[in-house]
């Protein structure tokens, strides 16, 4: 059975061959793609590893961001809360302040617009007294011209005086 | 409608592969037959050219190198094996060239060598250097020669041992160590070649483009790198697969290509050479050594002295001699499995094509359904061998890693089992339920 039978030439070259190719790839081939895909395989893990740290810090930064965020917002609100009721209170006091400063002016106003008037009304005093002494006067010597009328009034005042 | 076009596909290839046959049905060898065992056997073995595609009677030359009887080794090229010489078919009356064996003879410091490619000989499709007989010396020779000169008539039934029949005449024989660049020789060294640079491509890419995973015929190639270096060699050598992995690399690697450029028909391929018992047994020979040199202290403990009743090892070593033949089972069942497998394959394919021309005998109907039956199924077959190939180099690199694995056991099992057996002493009550803890960890 010559298929059964191993021929020595080629053992020999068989033997050859794959030493020889053994030894090529194992020092140029094997290791250096082990070491390559290894050391791919290797990038990607770390890749990965770093693309979720990185997405990590991505989303505390982006909740850290909304925090800041939150927090200047409130700030804000506390803030304009404050400003509107500080203006409200600065109109407030304004007002006060200006109601209290013309009710003063009013009071000095009115304290010299009676004096004034008090003034004006004892000076119209006087002159009307003037005056009607005047006229009385005037009206007493028209009607005294005459010594009918003269007597007439004597009778009368005396009347009156005796009627009293 | 597909069902139709598809047996109108099958009706044409029916009468394109009918007509030839049908012309030449009275065609020659149809009374002779053709020697199934011989054609199959020059399709598996190796031979000294390599036939030039679709032609028999070319072949590329290749050097032939041998040592003569007197120690002298001799190299001249296999084109003089073999002259041409035309022949008249006697049936279409028609020239045909032939390549016919001749002795080739050779002088070296002023001595004559004669070799010839041996037909009628113990050496068949060998080479062998050949010696005139001296006619004192044999007389059975001397008798069966002149007999083949009456009768005109020689055959398989004439081969003498240590004779060799050429040309109706006898010569000594004399089988030289013969390390000839055969065809097989020349496929391993392609296969090696092709494997190389499978290899360096992906090797290149990396120093080209660092770690830039490779497209494409590399990314297939380092996916079958990864699949057997992560998937066999990892998985069961752990931290030593570094050590091993180019070894085991190499077996798969040259195994798939050999197998592979075995089915390709013509030129770059078409040895057997996984089918060939030769290059198997240095596959194997191979794994043997770096399984026994590699083991451990505890793999030979195992095989001199292995945890098993006494009775079993001494003073009968009967387990001792089942160990050692086991260290030679296992190479030698990688070796047979691949050489059976891929033979087997060729064997088939070889077989349903000549079925065609076993049919020729029976008439252009019996012709032509067997071109379509054997082409179906020997298409099916190559393709199944490819499927073949792959899991041979598989199942190949897998026993050896596992044989090799198993040679680098450092005996931490053992220590678990005894402290399994030692738990389980005290309750013997309680053996299932340890034995299954016993699994789990393990």
């Amino acid at each position: 059975m010559e298929l059964f039978t191993p021929e020595l030439g080629l053992v020999f070259w068989m033997f050859i061959a794959f030493i020889i190719l053994f030894f090529v790839l194992a020092k140029w081939g094997w290791p250096i793609i082990i070491k390559n895909m290894e050391q791919r395989a290797d990038t990607i893990d770390k890749g990965v590893e770093y693309a979720k740290e990185a997405k990590a810090q991505l989303d505390s930064a982006r909740a850290d961001a909304q925090k800041f965020l939150d927090d200047a917002r409130k700030q804000q609100a506390e803030i304009l809360r404050d400003a509107a009721k500080m203006k409200s209170q600065i109109i407030e006091e304004a007002k006060k302040e200006a109601s209290e400063e013309a009710k003063k002016v009013m009071d000095a106003a009115k304290v010299s617009i009676e004096q004034s008037r008090k003034e004006a009304e004892l000076q119209f005093r006087d002159e009307v007294s003037k005056f009607s002494l005047d006229i009385a006067e005037k009206m007493v010597r028209n009607q005294l011209k005459s010594d009918k009328a003269q007597t007439e009034l004597v009778n009368k005042l005396l009347d009156e005086i005796e009627n009293n | 409608m597909n069902s139709n076009k598809i047996s109108i596909i099958f009706g044409l290839i029916v009468m394109i592969l009918f007509s030839p046959f049908a012309v030449n049905a009275s065609g020659p060898d149809k009374e002779e037959g053709v020697n199934v065992k011989e054609i199959m056997f020059h399709h598996l073995g190796d031979g000294y050219g390599w036939e030039v595609p679709f032609s028999h009677v070319y072949r590329i030359p290749l050097p032939v190198i041998v040592r003569a009887e007197d120690g002298k080794w001799i190299c001249f090229s296999s084109s003089k094996l073999t002259k041409l010489e035309e022949e008249i078919d006697p049936k279409s009356g028609k020239n045909k060239l032939e390549a016919v064996p001749q002795i080739v003879n050779i002088e070296k410091d002023g001595k004559n060598y004669s070799f010839v490619l041996a037909h009628y000989s113990a050496h068949s499709n060998k080479i062998v250097q050949i010696f005139p007989v001296e006619s004192d010396n044999d007389k059975s020779v001397l008798k069966a020669a002149s007999e083949i000169a009456s009768e005109g008539e020689y055959g398989v039934d004439r081969i003498i041992d240590g004779y060799v029949l050429v040309d109706g005449q006898y010569f000594k024989e004399y089988r030289p160590l013969d390390f000839s660049i055969t065809k097989n020789v020349l496929a391993l060294f392609i296969a090696a070649i092709i494997v190389t640079a499978m290899v360096m491509s992906v090797v290149r890419w990396y120093a080209k483009k660092g770690l830039k995973a490779p497209r494409k015929g590399m990314g297939f190639m380092e996916m079958l790198i990864d699949f057997i270096y992560t998937g066999v060699i990892k998985s069961s050598l752990h931290d030593k697969a570094k050590q091993f992995a180019p070894f085991l690399l190499t077996c798969f690697f040259f195994i798939l290509v050999m197998n592979l450029v075995g089915l390709i028909v013509i030129f770059p391929g078409g040895a057997n050479l996984t089918g060939n018992i030769a290059v198997t047994l240095v596959l194997a020979v191979l794994v043997f050594i770096v399984i026994n040199i590699k083991a451990t202290k505890h793999y030979w403990k195992e095989i001199f002295w292995p945890d098993v009743p006494l009775f079993l090892k001494f003073p009968l070593p009967i387990m001792q001699c089942i160990e050692i033949f086991g260290i030679f089972t296992k190479p030698a069942a990688l070796c047979v499995r691949l050489f059976a497998n891929m033979m087997g394959g060729h064997m088939i394919v070889i077989t349903l094509t000549l079925l065609i021309f076993i049919f020729t005998a029976f008439g252009a109907a019996a012709t032509g359904g067997s071109v379509v039956i054997s082409i179906i199924f020997s298409i099916f077959m190559l393709a199944l061998d490819i499927l073949v190939s792959f899991i041979q180099a598989y199942v190949f690199t897998l026993l050896a890693t596992l044989f090799i694995a198993m040679a680098q056991d450092n005996g931490h099992h053992e220590k678990h089992q005894e402290h399994v057996d030692h738990e389980i002493l005290p309750d013997p009550d309680n053996d299932e339920k340890k034995d299954d803890a016993s699994g789990v960890i393990a």
